[in-house]
């Protein structure tokens, strides 16, 4: 299992719930892993109902078995000091080039150099160790940009690399490529099941391999349960109303009759059970376009009641279920 | 637009005291010039860009929709599959108005900012630059830049009367509204000076104390950039600084026009718990800037036609038919399963066991259905059967139903005075103009088409 867990999806697939879930799924067992947090929504705040979190790794959970999920929401400005201090001993050379407005140009104006910050403090939690040369975290799970622009956003460092042929953010630059490119990586995608999203993981996939970025899994998030199957959905389309009227009436629902009570919801419950077949065969294709993907694939639940602390928890043990961790 | 309570009322859901936002008076008003769909991604903002502009033109109105990075088949329905950054008709529109669309190429753009602001020598320069080329290419960013230019740029030539905007699926709404702002503060700021000209600053002999932080800055930029790369950064500082005075100016203008009457911003989310947290963030966000929202388009709602029975009444309903079933076979179930051969003939009053449905396992396909004898079922038992699957069916559309309403609630609770229209989910993609008209007829309703 690679210690560096990436979790990229299409804007709506759920990549966030995803992310943290994994980070719980691979914690148990008394591991300890750090869910990060790279686009400052504070969804993972949100997720698991805790205030705003602030630049600082922060325990959020503790997982079944005593393991621990620690969080990080990365801030840009303060990675970049962070990192200024930490590699090269710039703190005070930091404040100044703050002052000058250096650092705003860095962190938001060009808006590669962020996404440096953001791998490399990633990368670095991934190699952080202690005094006994144990890894503080067996595994970091980063809630990563969306599949459109995942494959940039962990090239980026190939790119500065290019830039800047020597010197320091060179090095740095390719010590965090060699990472992010090795086994210790593993690009995974969540998607639904739909036309676009499931495209859009095909894309992306074909786009990470074309970088040789090390693509992991592919998670079907919010899948719906079956509630008819392909026999009943054959059967909607021959059977008599009258049938289904004297069928609901008989279950309690009103008078079967014409006008009656159960009469009338044949009407309303036939149309959904066509956009249902509608919906269900167009799973069906997609579920088999990502077939072809030929990667691992798991699905995890629409969970009806929303999502919600308890919810983080069993897609968790889903996913461990499933042997994603 | 102007909310109409009459019509609020009207809605036989009442879902919410939410004023209906009227789509079809804002795209017909002349004075509306531009519309920005703003939201998170994921919540059809493209689809809803694309189906606007389409309806705008086919009630008559000149258009061109500018879209950021449209699904395959979505851009291919427009004809806009070619990425050369310059707007095409779309055919295939009915009525008087046209139709333009292009989407947008971000180096492109960039380049052509460059050429139209520095001689042919400096363009040059600039465009062999490799940090250029670097940030030109598309990091994450520089999207939102671009798209303000090229709405700007639109806007400025006047051939349309209305332009709509998709914008892009920025990581906050920050991105996308702080951008001009930002790039100003940028231009403004003292490391372009230093960049530029640090002999200039350092030339005075009441800056000493300057001069020694200037010095020690270039040495640690140096130190941290390597030597190629700041020369890199400070060439295109400098080839760039004559070109900066009308990124500038632009930025500012671009900022301006969205402020203007004449802008429309639409809001889209679906009516999901963080696609509506975004929705919110937004709405708070245009009202600091000034920025004039008109409302929010809530996209993919579920509605019911037979909204009166309730999930728990269908569920028992369902187990009700359950039951019978299981009364009526007595105890052979497990024999039934794997014999169903002896009970091939239509005389065989009991019903056919199925496996409790909704635990099914979401891979099993129409293949596990195969050893249902068909022949086996007699037309009662299947039809109970399948009823039974109709209620669960409605029973997880009614919680679906209410998980979507009380996060609509939770949104019109904090912002009462956001107009709000609801699109009705459809079962899959679009991708032609017949649904993007489909989409517009159901935007201009202003509320789910009960089925």
């Amino acid at each position: 299992m690679s210690r560096l867990q990436v979790v990229s999806g299409k804007g709506g697939t759920g990549k966030t719930t995803v992310a943290a879930a994994l980070a719980l799924a691979l914690a148990t067992e008394g591991k300890r892993t750090l869910l990060v947090e790279v686009e400052g929504r504070q969804g993972i705040a949100q997720l698991f109902e805790t205030e705003a979190l602030p630049y600082e790794e922060r325990k959020i959970a503790v997982a079944p078995g005593g393991g621990e999920v620690y969080a990080l929401a990365i801030d840009p400005e303060l990675a970049l000091l962070d990192y200024l201090q930490m590699f090269y001993k710039l703190g005070g050379a930091g404040r100044a080039l703050k002052k000058l407005g250096a650092i705003d140009f860095a962190t938001t104006v060009a808006p590669g150099l962020r996404d440096v910050l953001l791998t490399g403090k990633a990368c670095e939690a991934v190699r952080r160790k202690d005094k006994a040369g144990r890894f503080i975290y067996d595994y970091v799970v980063m809630d990563a940009p969306p599949t459109g622009r995942i494959t940039r956003f962990l090239n980026v460092n190939d790119e500065v690399a290019g830039l800047a042929k020597i010197g320091p953010i060179h090095n740095q630059a390719q010590a965090v490529m060699r990472v992010l490119k090795s086994k210790e990586t593993a690009v995974h995608l969540v998607t639904l099941l739909e036309e676009m999203p499931v495209q859009e993981t095909a894309d992306g996939i074909a786009e990470l391999h074309a970088a040789r970025l090390p693509v992991g899994r592919v998670i079907v998030n919010m899948v719906r349960p079956e509630v008819l199957d392909a026999a009943d959905l054959e059967l909607v389309r021959s059977v008599p109303r009258t049938a289904v009227a004297q069928a609901l009436s008989a279950a309690g629902l009103g008078g079967a009759r014409r006008g009656g009570k159960a009469e009338q919801l044949v009407s309303p419950l036939l149309t959904q059970a066509s956009e249902y077949a509608e919906r269900y065969a167009l799973e069906h294709e997609q579920r088999a376009v990502l077939a072809e993907l030929d990667l691992q694939r798991h699905e995890l639940p629409l969970l009806a009641e929303g999502m919600d602390l308890a919810g983080l928890y069993e897609l968790a043990r889903e996913l461990r279920k499933q042997g994603m961790s | 637009m102007t909310p109409d309570p009459a019509e609020a009322q009207d809605d036989a859901r009442r879902l919410s005291p939410a004023p209906v936002l009227d789509v079809d008076p804002l795209l017909d008003d002349p004075d509306t010039r531009i519309v920005v769909c703003c939201g998170s991604g994921g919540v059809g903002k493209t689809t809803t860009a694309a189906a606007l502009g389409l309806r705008a033109a086919e009630r008559g109105r000149k258009v061109v929709v500018l879209t950021i990075d449209p699904a395959k088949r979505l851009a291919q329905s427009m004809g806009i599959d070619s990425l050369d950054n310059v707007p095409r008709k779309v055919k295939g529109t009915e009525g008087a108005g046209e139709l333009h669309a292009m989407m947008l190429d971000m180096k492109r753009t960039f380049d052509e900012v460059v050429e139209a602001h520095a001689d042919a020598e400096r363009a040059a320069a600039i465009l062999a630059n490799p940090f250029y080329q670097s940030l030109s290419a598309g990091f994450a960013g520089t999207q939102e830049y671009m798209a303000m230019e090229k709405l700007g740029q639109l806007r400025a030539r006047d051939e349309w009367d209305l332009i709509v905007v998709d914008t892009p699926p920025s990581r906050s709404a920050l991105d996308f509204l702080d951008a001009p702002k930002r790039l100003g503060s940028f231009l403004d700021g003292r490391l372009i000076r230093l960049l530029t000209a640090p002999a200039k600053l350092g030339g005075r002999a009441g800056m000493a104390f300057l001069n020694v932080g200037m010095s020690m800055m270039t040495g640690t930029l140096g130190k941290l950039l390597g030597g190629q790369l700041l020369k890199d950064v400070q060439t295109f500082v400098a080839a760039m600084d004559t070109t900066f005075g009308g990124f500038r100016t632009r930025a500012d203008a671009t900022y301006k026009l969205l402020q203007a009457p004449g802008t429309a911003f639409l809001v889209v989310a679906a009516p999901e718990r963080d696609a509506l947290r975004e929705a919110a963030y937004f709405v708070e966000r245009l009202a600091a800037e000034d920025m004039p929202l008109v409302g929010l388009v809530l996209n993919r709602v579920h509605g019911s036609g037979a909204d009166r029975l309730s999930a728990e009444r269908a569920l028992t309903a369902a187990e009700n038919l359950e039951e019978a079933r299981i009364v009526d076979q007595g105890g052979g179930k497990a024999g039934l399963r794997n014999s169903p051969d002896t009970y091939g003939s239509s005389e065989s009053p009991a019903h056919v066991p199925s496996e409790s449905r909704p635990d099914e396992s979401p891979s099993s396909g129409p293949a596990d259905t195969a050893d249902e004898s068909p022949s086996s079922a007699t037309p009662d038992r299947t039809v109970d059967q399948l009823t039974a699957g109709l209620l669960r069916l409605h029973a997880e559309r009614m919680q679906l139903l209410s998980r979507e309403q009380r996060t609509r609630d939770r949104f019109t609770a904090r912002h009462p005075e956001v107009a709000v229209v609801q699109v009705a989910a459809l079962p899959g993609d679009v991708h032609d103009l017949s649904g993007l008209r489909d989409i517009g007829s159901r935007l201009a309703a202003g509320r789910p088409e009960l089925p």
